[in-house]
């Protein structure tokens, strides 16, 4: 069901398009990812759904009605900026209070729900706290539950984990998604990190220079990307090229010297898109040489020589032999671990 | 490390400050020891300065109504001066802040041009708008008969409150510009998507933090008004006296240079307990938004 509805959403500065024909439809209690390099135009989607900047074209509808039409003030977003732009005269409890207090809500009520969403976030006891002399994760929390208290219908947040260090924002984004599994409230995040979006969405929008390039599940962006963009853009991956020739019977798709019976539609060049860690060795297959050999912990990391260009395989560290540098192998995979798209010879 | 040369990189950093120790020794302590000096000596119409050690300056102003009076006048003055370019000045350089690329800098270029211009220049334009009959104004206004006696303007407080805004400006408006640019530029979104409208999100949000910007230029204000000499001079001339006029006639004119050092020496102290007694203040009340 369509709860927020982004309907063919554009914006342009000046002569420069910056979203395009941007079109989504988030459910009721979702968490999705807006995932892109810097630029491709995520903070501005954003801040048309959060109303500080209008749309060109389009249409924004939150439950069928027009949120552009509606005032931001108005709009009952809440919103965690990447420099969570909180209030530094004000306490940590102030911060939180703020929305309540423009709505409000009577001074008992109001206590005891900064109490509240202080307490959800792990800052209970930092109430009188100014934000300044906060590190910058209790900062986060901060922004987090003024922008929780006051029962958003849509949570926004831009790039809100960035400025942390890595391991405190691994436990941030854990926190992050239990919270929103708790309140169940609908999200939209921001990031450019791949991994942040996978490990908390239910689904990615993938971008790249305004457009949208993909949307789908984590594990579908990641398995079936559905342009070399998004496979470049979530982890590594090889792009062999590859032809279907449609002449024998049955079909059959052949990257070197490696084949397979040819998937329906396509034919001729094509690219065939494979992640290193489905990639096996074996006994026929893609002809390669092993150029160097990582030893990763818990997986080999291999860089090889193959027929196709260059290509990477991640083997698990299953105490089974492998490969040593220099030796010739071959690459094998599973028909359905691919994925295949028209390639357009130069 | 050796002792020695732990001993000479003991004494490098003063070796290195000493021209400039020396130069604020020189042409700073030494003449403002002296100016305090020379409030404790007498003088007369015909014996002149007697470097003695005494209080009758001191007891002069202490005791006759017409220094207090003149004090009271060049603070009431500085005070008016300060506040008057606060509400102007503030709400300018948020403006300023607002307006986009182009509009912003030469709008800046108008605020800070002044300060390329002599202040007597700067004052006289006022005495040549407002100069009793023959102000241009005033001749104006009187011909389309909207007035009919020029407004009073030279030798009045009024007037040089005025000027002396005109004058302070820019320093009010750089002052909260800096304070200005330290606030987060998504910060009144934040307060908006939190359901705040334009009047609260200025009184709550901008104002408080603006503040220390507001107060530090108000002392600079204020002390450069307190005691500043060309605009009081031009606009209350002999009338209508201030600390530093006075303390000029009493050195050059009355030649009672005791006394005009006594003057002088009262407010410099005077501006130097109340610049630093509001900047600890401030900077205590504000601790929170100047770190
Ligand atoms: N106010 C603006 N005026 C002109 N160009 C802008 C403005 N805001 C953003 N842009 C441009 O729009 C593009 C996308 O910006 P943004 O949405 O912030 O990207 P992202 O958040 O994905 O890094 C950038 O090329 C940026 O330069
Ligand atoms: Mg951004």
């Amino acid at each position: 069901m369509a709860f927020l509805e982004l309907d063919r959403v554009a914006k342009q500065f000046g002569a420069q398009t910056v979203v395009d024909d941007f079109s989504l439809v988030v459910g009721k209690g979702e968490f999705i990812s807006f995932l892109g390099p810097s630029g491709c135009g995520k903070t501005t989607t954003l801040q048309m759904i959060a109303g500080f900047l209008d749309p060109t074209r389009g249409a924004i509808r939150l439950e069928d009605k027009d949120l552009t039409a509606i005032h931001p003030a108005k709009r009952g977003l809440g919103i965690v900026f990447q420099s969570y732009a909180l209030f530094p005269h004000m306490t940590a409890a102030e911060n939180v209070a703020f929305g309540l207090e423009m709505r409000s809500v009577p001074r008992n009520e109001r206590a005891e729900r900064v109490r509240a969403a202080l307490a959800m976030v792990g800052l209970a006891g930092y109430e009188d706290r100014h934000p300044r002399r906060m590190s910058g994760g209790q900062q986060q929390r901060v922004a987090l539950a003024r922008a929780l208290v006051i029962k958003p219908s849509v949570l926004l947040l831009d790039e809100p984990l960035s400025n942390l260090d890595a391991k405190l924002r691994e436990e941030m984004q854990i926190e992050l998604r239990q919270i929103q599994r708790t309140i169940g409230t609908t999200t939209i995040l921001v990031t450019h990190d791949q991994n942040e979006a996978m490990s908390l969405s239910d689904r990615i929008v993938v971008m790249s220079q305004g457009k949208i390039e993909q949307i789908g599940t984590p594990q579908e962006t990641y398995e079936k990307p559905a342009s070399a963009f998004v496979s470049q853009f979530l982890g590594k991956t090889n792009d062999f090229a590859g032809t279907i020739d449609r002449t024998a019977t049955p079909a059959r798709l052949v990257a070197g010297s490696w084949s397979a019976p040819a998937p329906a539609g396509l034919s001729g060049a094509v690219t065939v898109s494979i992640r290193p860690e489905r990639i096996g060795f074996g006994d026929a297959g893609l002809g390669a040489k092993v150029v160097t050999r990582i030893f990763q912990g818990n997986h080999w990391l291999f860089q090889c020589d193959g027929e196709c260009g260059p290509a990477i395989v991640i083997r698990q560290n299953d105490g089974q032999p492998q490969p040593t540098e220099g030796e010739a192998v071959h690459l094998t995979w599973r028909p359905e671990d691919m994925s295949v798209r028209a390639r357009t010879v130069a | 490390m050796s002792a020695v040369a732990e001993e000479r990189d003991a004494r490098a950093p003063w070796a290195l400050t000493a021209p400039a120790l020396m130069l604020f020794v020189g042409v700073l302590l030494i003449p403002l020891a002296m100016t305090v000096m020379l409030s404790f000596h007498d003088w007369g119409q015909y014996k002149g300065i007697e470097p003695v050690f005494i209080l009758k300056n001191w007891q002069e102003i202490a005791t006759d109504p017409y220094y207090a009076e003149m004090f009271w006048r060049t603070f009431r003055i500085a005070i008016l001066t300060t506040l008057l370019t606060a509400v102007l000045g503030a709400p300018e350089a948020y403006i300023l802040n607002r307006m986009s690329g182009r509009w912003k800098s030469f709008f800046l270029l108008v605020i800070l041009g002044p300060l390329l211009i002599s202040v007597v220049a700067r004052t006289l334009g006022w005495a040549l708008l407002f100069g009793g009959n023959n102000g241009l104004v005033n001749k104006l206004l009187m011909s389309l008969g909207a007035i009919r006696s020029p407004i009073p303007f030279m030798f009045t407080e009024t007037g040089m409150v005025v000027a002396l805004a005109h004058v302070m400006m820019p320093f009010m408006v750089l002052s909260v510009w800096a304070a200005l640019q330290r606030l987060d530029p998504q910060i009144e979104n934040a307060a908006m998507s939190l359901g705040a409208g334009p009047v609260t999100i200025i009184r709550r949000i901008i104002m408080p933090q603006i503040m220390p910007g507001v107060l530090s230029g108000a002392i600079i204000v204020f002390s450069l008004s307190a005691s500043a000499f060309a605009t009081p001079a031009i606009i209350g001339g002999r009338r209508l006296k201030v600390a530093a006029t006075l303390a000029y006639d009493e050195f050059l004119n009355t030649l009672n240079w005791p006394l005009g050092a006594a003057v002088a020496t009262l407010l410099l102290v005077a501006l130097v307990l109340i610049v630093v007694g509001s900047n600890a203040l401030i900077e205590r009340r504000y601790a929170e938004v100047f770190r």
